[in-house]
């Protein structure tokens, strides 16, 4: 190999990730200068916060009860003491709901994590081996995706029994599917640029090429999906909760509990239904809009 | 076209054997059988054997799929052990009044948010544009059990302008004929006009809160592909031959806006039958979802088999339908077939 070849398969190798660094600077200011981004971002820090400090901020104990004040459907509504007044139990619902965070979120990140991860995994495979690899795992997928969500949700949850850990596992499992699909559309594009023809025509090794160069720039899009999911993981969650399938333990201040208790009383306290409702609103309308804002910033198309 | 049509109903057949042994194995892995939710805990060993050897389940796990499956072609699928019916029976029964909800839900959605969306475009930049961004990023945030627990909190608990649940007043229109299960319809068939009311009034508020977040990315796609199409050189030229506004807006920008809009709308059609899971729950509403939901909570392995395997053929063809509908908006489809 000559100097100048050697100097070529350098700059070959160089170019990508010279100019996704250029991209990535370029969409963080993009990112910042959108307003969108700006509520998106801070509605999740808020909720990450109220989560991480929950037993700081909160004023009671979440699963406390005072029956003294409960008369059948009839609970004190907001006074000083209880800023959003308490549950069927005699909890305080402000205390449960900053409790509720902690579960929100910390289903929403695990589930989005391991979802992710399979679907990557998969992904990976089928884009990197192609052939009957690329069939089989995408065929897979297709039977996955032709049943509704969250019926596939469901019957997980059903299949592992009450718990925490088998809504986590239940919503990781309808994503898991579209993580695949994505990472493996996105490394099929990768695959077919230029810099890789130019790449593979220096004689670099396909795993490398592939790990090298292919996997990191069919990233982004992946996290824009990430940010995405984690929204909808959110609400997947909370729906199976509010459908009876979340942890047997109904002191857990779970937001689509919380919701789907009031059922009972929402003639005489319509309200105890208004604040999970909005907590959950709140928490996902934050990873939607820095979802968006993320895709606008980094799918130059959109760029205007 | 049909060559497509045909091509794309071939490819169902691998997804559906796949899906077969999938929810075969899925029902028979769920933790107790059916006889356990028919019999109980405490059932003699006899009781247990003479009902699984009644729905078959004492057979070895091949032979039971084969026998699945060789039913399951001539749409046969068993009898539910919950309500002891053909399972066949039990999905029509349910399934008009989901369709009917997911109709609903979707004429909602695109009835408003194609309008919508056309007039923020138009005015981009006015307050009905800032409104309507606003509206569907909110309306796409907000999960549909939630939206349908507080309008119906809100409509039918404190001001009683609409029904808390169900499909259709009971005590009123008791022993109504339903020649086909669409209770809207089944009034005005049956020239019952006050039933088919009271059935669209039920429908109001599951419709919309179904519909809401297909409603927002229907405004949203919808604002854009009519932004998209306007710039474009062949309605200049279209403005430039001096056709009117009108006619521009109908032939050129309308037609070709359209093509993303039935992308999003079928993807939504799909995503319905999740939400419909919801909304039954939220209002009541005994279809498919609450079968589903309760079969599996019955462990009510025929439904189930049964069940997941329908609305799996039906979500496959509505995007089939959504895909063949490309080529009555865009020629070049319908040409190269």
């Amino acid at each position: 190999m000559s100097l100048s070849q050697v100097e070529a398969a350098d700059t070959a190798l160089e170019h990508p990730e010279e100019a996704s660094a250029g991209l990535t600077r370029d969409a963080f200011r993009r990112l910042r200068r959108n307003p969108l981004a700006i509520v998106g971002a801070s509605l999740i820090t808020v909720f990450v916060l109220v989560a991480l400090f929950a037993p700081l901020l909160a004023p009671y104990d979440p699963v406390a009860s005072d029956l003294t004040d409960i008369r059948p459907g009839q609970f004190p509504g907001p006074s000083r003491e209880h800023l959003l007044g308490l549950d069927e139990q005699g909890r305080d619902e402000l205390s449960r709901l900053i409790y509720g965070a902690r579960y929100s979120l910390l289903i929403g990140v695990v589930s989005t994590a391991m979802g992710a991860t399979v679907g990557l995994l998969l992904g990976l495979l089928a884009g990197a081996f192609g052939g009957w690899v690329d069939s089989l795992v995408m065929r897979a997928m297709d039977v996955m995706l032709a049943v509704p969500g969250l019926l596939l949700a469901i019957g997980v949850a059903a299949l592992l029994g009450r718990s925490i850990t088998s809504i986590m596992i239940a919503v990781a499992v309808v994503n898991v599917p579209v993580f695949a699909r994505l990472l493996r559309s996105s490394m099929l594009v990768q695959g077919r640029s230029d810099y890789v023809l130019s790449t593979r025509s220096l004689g670099v090794k396909r795993r490398k090429i592939v790990l090298g160069h292919v996997l990191p720039n069919s990233l982004a899009p992946v996290i824009v999906q990430a940010t995405l999911v984690l929204a909808t993981a959110i609400v997947e969650a909370a729906g199976l909760a509010y459908l009876g399938l979340g942890s047997e333990d109904p002191r857990i201040p779970e937001w689509g509990r919380m919701l789907a208790v009031t059922n009972a009383y929402l003639s005489s306290e319509p309200l105890l239904a208004l604040w999970p409702g909005l907590a959950i609103v709140l928490s996902v309308l934050g990873f939607y809009l820095l979802g968006e804002a993320l895709r606008e910033a980094l799918d130059p198309k959109l760029r205007r | 076209m049909l060559r497509f049509a045909v091509r794309r109903l071939l490819l169902l057949v691998p997804i559906l054997v796949g899906l077969s042994i999938l929810v075969f194995l899925f029902v028979r892995a769920l933790p107790g059988g059916p006889e356990t939710a028919l019999l109980g805990e405490n059932a003699t060993p006899q009781r247990t054997a003479q009902v699984r050897e009644a729905y078959g389940l004492d057979r070895p796990l091949p032979e039971q799929y084969l026998r699945y499956v060789g039913q399951a072609v001539q749409l046969d699928f068993g009898t539910s052990t919950r309500y002891r019916t053909p399972v066949v029976d039990e999905i029509q029964r349910r399934f008009p009044a989901t369709i009917e909800l997911g109709v609903s839900a979707m004429a909602f959605a695109v009835g408003v948010g194609v309008p919508l969306g056309f007039v923020a475009a138009r005015r981009r930049g006015t307050w009905i544009d800032n409104l309507s961004t606003a509206g569907s990023l909110l309306g796409i945030a907000i999960p549909v059990f939630v939206l349908g627990f507080l309008l119906k909190a809100v409509f039918a608990v404190e001001l009683g302008w609409l029904p808390v649940a169900g499909r259709q007043d009971q005590q009123q229109f008791f022993g109504a004929d339903h020649p086909t299960g669409f209770f809207v319809l089944d009034g005005l068939l049956t020239g019952d006009l006050p039933a088919a009311w009271d059935a669209a009034k039920h429908l109001v508020l599951p419709a919309i809160a179904l519909g809401t977040i297909p409603l927002a990315f229907i405004t949203r796609i919808t604002r854009a592909a009519v932004l998209e199409v306007v710039e474009a050189d062949f309605v200049r030229t279209a403005e430039a031959k001096g056709m009117t506004r009108r006619v521009v807006t109908r032939r050129h920008v309308l037609r070709n806006a359209m093509l993303p809009v039935i992308t999003i709308i079928g993807l939504q059609t799909g995503l319905l039958l999740s939400g419909a899971i919801l909304t039954e729950n939220v209002f009541a509403i005994q279809g498919m979802g609450q079968l589903m939901a309760g079969a599996i909570a019955d462990r009510d392995y025929a439904v189930l088999q049964g069940g997941i395997l329908f609305l799996a053929v039906v979500f496959v063809l509505v995007n089939l339908l959504v895909d063949l509908s490309y080529g009555l908006f865009d020629p070049r489809v319908r040409e190269s077939g």
